[in-house]
């Protein structure tokens, strides 16, 4: 793990030069780099929230492991929540180098001090809702985390080419679900327009609030953190979305949503911002539960993470090895959602 | 990580990416709709024995074969479920992930298991609605009662912390890792593939909780006191695991099948090695009665209370669409 050094032999302004001169090349920025504390401290909260969203989003879904209508739905769908997991120890290690560890992180999370994506706010009251997740929630992930693979800050956009690939995998595999289901009984068919029109708009709002609402993207773009403002990445994903429903047999929950000719794109309503600000300050439908969740998890894994400890410091001239966190390597991937939302 | 999620003998989900070349990233749903080599994987259900061929071995009872198949095959099952239910819930991440890779390896071997038990008897696998597209592994899966269900009780124990899971997983994989690499030598060729394949995994399993055991033993007094506490609990369900059941003799006679009371000297071997790096005792109790006129265990269909519990939640929603396609 790197530090910033802060050394004053050097001439702040001819840093900040050389900075800024790597961010107009569209070159990477290093964790040994010299960077603005103000950059720093932007990424460790984005790369950090990105973290807890994958390691929340573990929990929507998870909650229908048990219940997976067939075997290999329920290998599928456990395959992909441990993919979170393992997205989650990736973006924990990129926001590492940027000088703060997982543990202060995951404390900062259960403390409520940092946020996470409030598309993980909303319940998943059907087994469906696994594919919806699949093809709306993380294909609005994949569009706001696609530029994200080439972010100015090296350890973040790399590890978000590995977990963009993983994300399309699921993303498939969630509209697969849905597209057998809509080969099956009627019963079935209904069931997927029922969790579509429950996450529609939920999944539009993932973007973030509209660009005149959106107090830090100016910056973020100029450092190259953030490439595409809120608003037309969420018109890429409707214009992208429409033909897909249509191939699936459904319909999204918008009378306004038509093709504009002379815009060359879908015009649809506005999201309900009152609401999504509502669920971004805590008063969504999940959002306690989720963290008290997340929370009782790590409080009631704090007696192996000291036994391990422990061990671990009695073994120090021994062979033997702990298989804590040595033991696992961060596992192929799945669904996430960069929380823009919370850039208010 | 030894993650092999692949449920099969031949691929049919990959983990994520390993091997796809997605393409274009700037696109999330170029190729979405085109039904390109790319295409998630498993566009339909295979059949996880498709192209194996399935003939019972000469001078093998075809219903003895079935209904171990079916024992072995909810033992995993079951067991799988539970483990799944740490999913989000450990200590770590690594553990989660460890654990829920774990789960599944076991879930790949039961659909195996219970894919040979229905090739080989059919009359095994409920009948559905006419018509009803739902495969042989989820119909033997989600269509009976735990009356049907052959599993030994050990693996449906509910709930527990961190050290009696990986105190039960230690359990399973010692007792059932010396099956398997027994039933390698199978008459039935398909049984000897499924054991090879599982003994890899078992392997890694067992070696996992084995090391957890061993950290929680000698780490703080909170984490022996619970390990200890952990496996008293789970003792009285170790004998079980040893008792030949008719349908096992049957099996190990036709050459087909391990009588597990054959590997009960091996695996307390192994335990205790365990439990001397440890250091701490062998737990001394009893085991755990079986109910019923001729007091039946898991073998014989009589589980604990919780295994009911554990279907109704694992088939409610299979159940409610005994015609759908998923």
């Amino acid at each position: 793990m790197t530090t910033q050094v802060n050394d004053n032999r050097f001439d702040e302004a001819a840093l900040q030069e050389q900075f800024d001169a790597t961010i107009e090349a569209k070159d990477r920025i290093e964790p040994r780099d010299w960077m603005p504390e103000a950059y720093r401290k932007t990424l460790i909260r984005q790369v950090a929230q990105h973290a807890h969203s994958e390691i929340i989003g573990m929990q929507p879904e998870g909650n229908w492991i048990s219940r997976a209508p067939s075997l290999r739905r329920k290998a599928i769908l456990l395959a992909k929540v441990q993919d979170e997991a393992g997205h989650g120890l990736y973006l924990y290690s990129a926001a590492e180098t940027l000088g703060v560890t997982r543990n202060e992180l995951t404390e900062k999370l259960v403390a409520g001090k940092q946020k996470y994506s409030s598309i993980f706010n909303y319940p998943t009251l059907s087994y469906t809702d696994v594919g919806t997740i699949g093809w709306l929630v993380d294909g609005a992930a994949i569009c706001n985390q696609v530029p994200l693979c080439r972010t100015s800050f090296g350890p973040y956009g790399r590890a978000m080419i590995r977990i963009c690939k993983e994300e399309s995998f699921h993303q498939r595999q969630g509209y697969e679900l849905l597209m057998t289901m809509m080969r099956g009984t009627e019963a079935q068919r209904e069931m997927v327009q029922e969790s579509v029109n429950r996450f529609w708009w939920p999944a539009l709002m993932m973007f973030g609030p509209p660009d005149d609402n959106s107090p830090n993207t100016e910056q973020s773009m100029a450092w190259g953190i953030k490439t595409h403002t809120n608003d037309e990445l969420r018109q890429k994903f409707v214009d992208m979305s429409v033909p897909q429903a249509e191939a699936l047999g459904v319909t999204f929950p918008d009378e306004n949503l038509k093709w504009n000719e002379e815009r060359g794109h879908y015009d649809f309503s506005t999201p309900n911002w009152d609401e999504f600000w509502a669920v971004v300050k805590g008063d969504g439908p999940c959002n306690e539960q989720r963290l008290n969740h997340r929370k009782r998890a790590w409080d009631e894994g704090a007696w192996v993470r000291e036994a391990a400890l422990a061990f671990a410091e009695n073994q120090t001239a021994e062979a033997a090895a702990t298989p804590t966190a040595a033991d696992a390597t961060p596992a192929a991937g799945v669904d996430t959602t960069t929380p823009e939302e919370t850039a208010k | 990580m030894t993650a092999n999620n692949e449920p099969t003998i031949h691929v049919e989900h990959d983990e994520a990416g390993t091997n796809v070349d997605h393409g274009d990233h700037d696109n999330a749903y170029s190729g979405l709709l085109v039904n390109d080599a790319n295409w998630a994987f498993g566009t339909d259900f295979e059949d996880p024995l498709a192209g194996v061929d399935t003939t019972v071995p000469d001078g093998v009872d075809a219903k003895d074969l079935g209904a171990y198949c079916l024992m072995l095959g909810d033992d995993a099952l079951v067991f799988s479920q539970r483990i799944s239910e740490w999913c989000s819930n450990a200590p770590d991440l690594e553990e989660d992930i460890a654990l829920a890779n774990i789960a599944l390896d076991l879930l790949g071997q039961a659909r195996l298991l219970l894919a040979r038990a229905a090739a080989a008897d059919p009359e095994l696998v409920p009948e559905l609605p006419a018509g009803s597209p739902v495969p042989d592994e989820d119909r033997l899966a989600y269509f009976r009662n735990d009356l049907g269900f052959r599993n030994v009780r050990l693996a449906e124990v509910p709930g527990g912390d961190f050290a009696e899971a990986v105190a039960k997983i230690l359990i399973y994989s010692t007792w059932r890792l010396s099956i398997f690499e027994r039933l390698t030598d199978s008459r039935d060729t398909v049984l000897a593939a499924i054991a090879a394949k599982g003994v890899k995994e078992m392997s890694y399993h067992r070696d996992f909780a084995g090391r957890w055991v061993v950290t929680l033993a000698r780490g703080t007094e909170e984490s022996k006191s619970r390990l200890l506490k952990a496996l008293d609990g789970l003792w009285p369900l170790w004998s079980e695991l040893f008792e030949t059941h008719p349908v096992e003799t049957a099996v190990a006679e036709a050459g087909i099948g391990v009588d597990p009371a054959t590997v009960a000297d091996e695996a307390s071997v192994i335990l205790d090695q365990v439990f001397a790096a440890a250091g701490i005792d062998r737990p001394e109790r009893g085991g755990l009665a079986g109910v019923g006129v001729h007091g039946g265990k898991g073998r014989d269909g009589l589980h604990t209370e919780a295994l009911s519990k554990l279907l109704a939640e694992m088939q409610v929603v299979a159940r409610e669409h005994p015609e759908g396609q998923w």
